[in-house]
């Protein structure tokens, strides 16, 4: 095995892929939204609950490949009490993150999502990391149509 | 399929020349790379097949020096690109055994073949109430343009059920054809699972009702012999980029007198006898339906992608490939946790399966880093991956290329997936 699929791969990735945090559809979740990555057909459905521009609690169904469901069960994670500036911020920064562009906002404000660095090298997977991302955002938009990868 | 030890080597003795695989791959520029530094292992010829020098030099030669517009010209370099254009024809008409180059259309390829015959038979022939009748095995090619059809003109899709293995249940095939049934049309081979469908059968009690019957034959032709006359199919269409040809191209059979009845697909250019304002005369068959100017260098390559494989034998690549995939379904089977999707009885070379505690996406990528090439997702068949209950599964498709020594280095790739997912 090559480091550079053992950078991918890291074990936090598999454990996360194998049991998924906050794998459920949490109580009072007011708003949210489904995800599709057409390529690899993973789908997503996230749900959060949103109270005072505070994400209050948040959880997700669905089922995807190693990297999608990581992604999504440490996202949830790290979500939980943050602001809407907030995540969008994270969002921005670990979009930077898999797209190899993390130096312009600097990997330490992304915490243990760091090990997802090593999806830049795999530029196909960026949106398997990035589904649940765009999934939240669409969930917090309160957008209605489901969100494509395509 | 049986793979006893006496099978196998009746078989080898079969074709009457010796199949030479050293010498195809040696054919083959693409296949002599290295892919993250290892030798490349293509095994995504279901999704496109890579081309031998035969039909990169016939492309290169049309180009260099003989290319000009087809039909009307009356200059040398013209004359010299309608007879190679029309040349590809003749070898098209024999590849698939037809009885008149009339029957032999250019099309984009296999999905345009399908489209051509739905909106112009199809809007003829099908009416309210009327049911069209596929598989539930068929690529979305063969699903959407009959949806598309059946919506305007509030006909009936009706699908016929396969069972665990991959084959099309010939029973509910008997009981779905029925009276309203306007068209049949379904794969010669299927490309998420392998299945070769009994074709002959189907067209024999289809037409018994009177019903045409379009096959799809995409997969097959890369693979298997084509004689329409004998299947006695109504249209037979393929795509010049999985049988090593160029992308863009492929063909439409259809039987003449059944041509000769259809509307046009597609009006312009060269599709014509005389324009007036006032009144439109179409030219005759096959140039009725190759309006606009076509894929010159794409049909010249596809002829030659068609003498390739007519010069190695059909026969003898059917049986390589039988042998490969029996040799590949058992080193398959030796892997832990891994299901094959699609056991067909009778089956082509492509093996489709599902390894427990890894999602396929992440086996492609994993392959891909020991430079071999598969696909994974639905493979254009959602309704396959349904009835499978998967969301989708890895495939390894051969081609007459492929060796034993290949399928060994999928098998240890295999490993390398359990082992990153820590299942060893």
């Amino acid at each position: 095995m090559n480091d550079s699929l053992r950078e991918l791969y890291q074990e936090v990735i598999l454990d996360h892929s194998k049991s998924p945090r906050n794998f459920r559809v949490p109580e009072g979740a007011s708003r949210q939204a489904k995800g599709y990555n057409p390529l690899c057909g993973d789908r997503i459905t996230l749900f959060v609950d949103v109270e005072g521009g505070i994400v209050r609690n948040i959880g997700f169904q669905g089922a995807g490949c190693a990297i999608s469901t990581a992604s999504a069960s440490m996202m949830t994670e790290a979500m939980k009490g943050k602001t809407e500036a907030e995540v969008e911020k994270l969002f921005n920064a670990f979009h930077a993150l898999v797209t190899g562009k993390s130096g312009l906002v600097g990997e330490e404000s992304l915490g243990k999502l760091a090990v997802f660095a090593g999806v830049r090298d795999y530029p196909v997977r960026v949106k398997c990391a990035t589904l649940a991302w765009h999934t939240l955002k669409a969930a917090l938009a309160q957008q209605e149509e489901a969100v494509s990868t395509e | 399929m049986s793979s006893s030890q006496t099978e196998v080597a009746t078989r080898k003795e079969a074709p009457k020349r010796p199949f030479d695989v050293e010498r195809v791959r040696a054919d083959f520029p693409a296949l002599h790379q290295n892919i993250k530094g290892k030798p490349l292992v293509y095994l995504d010829n279901a999704a496109s097949a890579q081309k031998p020098r035969q039909v990169l030099d016939a492309m290169m030669r049309l180009y260099s020096h003989d290319y000009a517009n087809i039909h009307r010209g009356v200059h040398e370099l013209s004359q010299r690109a309608t007879k190679a254009y029309e040349n590809a024809r003749l070898k098209a008409l024999r590849f698939v055994n037809a009885a008149s180059d009339r029957e032999i259309i250019f099309v984009r390829g296999t999905t345009e073949g399908i489209n051509l015959v739905a909106q112009t038979y199809g809007r003829v022939n099908v009416g309210e109430g009327d049911e069209v009748l596929i598989t539930h095995m068929e690529h979305h090619s063969n699903i959407v343009p009959w949806q598309m059809l059946c919506g305007e003109k509030r006909a009936h899709l009706k699908v016929v059920p396969i069972d665990d293995r991959g084959d099309m249940d010939m029973d509910a095939f008997k009981r779905l054809l029925g009276p309203r049934t306007k068209i049949v049309s379904l794969a010669h081979v299927s490309n998420a699972l392998g299945t070769i469908n009994p074709v002959r059968t189907v067209v024999e009690l289809a037409h018994e009702r009177g019903v045409p019957v379009l096959i799809d034959g995409a997969q097959a032709a890369p693979h298997l012999g084509i004689d329409v006359a004998a299947l006695g199919c109504d249209f037979y269409t393929i795509s010049g980029h999985k049988m090593f040809g160029p992308s863009g191209v492929g063909v439409l059979y259809g039987k003449e007198a059944i041509l000769e009845k259809m509307p046009p697909y597609q009006g312009g250019g060269d599709m014509i006898a005389s324009v007036t304002f006032e009144k439109t005369t179409y030219n005759r068959l096959p140039f009725r339906f190759e309006a606009g100017t076509p894929n010159i260098a794409g049909v010249v390559g596809l002829g030659a992608a068609m003498d390739y494989l007519t010069e190695i034998g059909l026969d003898a690549i059917s049986a390589y490939e039988e042998e490969l995939l029996d040799y590949g379904t058992e080193r398959l089977r030796s892997v832990p946790g891994l299901r094959l999707i699609g056991e067909a009885r009778h089956k082509a070379s492509v093996l489709s399966f599902v390894l427990d505690g890894v999602h396929p996406h992440d086996i492609g990528t994993i392959l891909d880093q020991e430079g071999i090439a598969v696909r994974t997702g639905h493979h254009c068949a959602q309704p396959v991956m349904d009835r499978f209950g998967v969301p989708a599964t890895a495939r390894a498709s051969l081609a007459l290329y492929n060796t034993r020594e290949e399928i060994d280095r999928l098998v240890s790739g295999l490993h390398t997936v359990r082992e990153v997912f820590g299942l060893n």
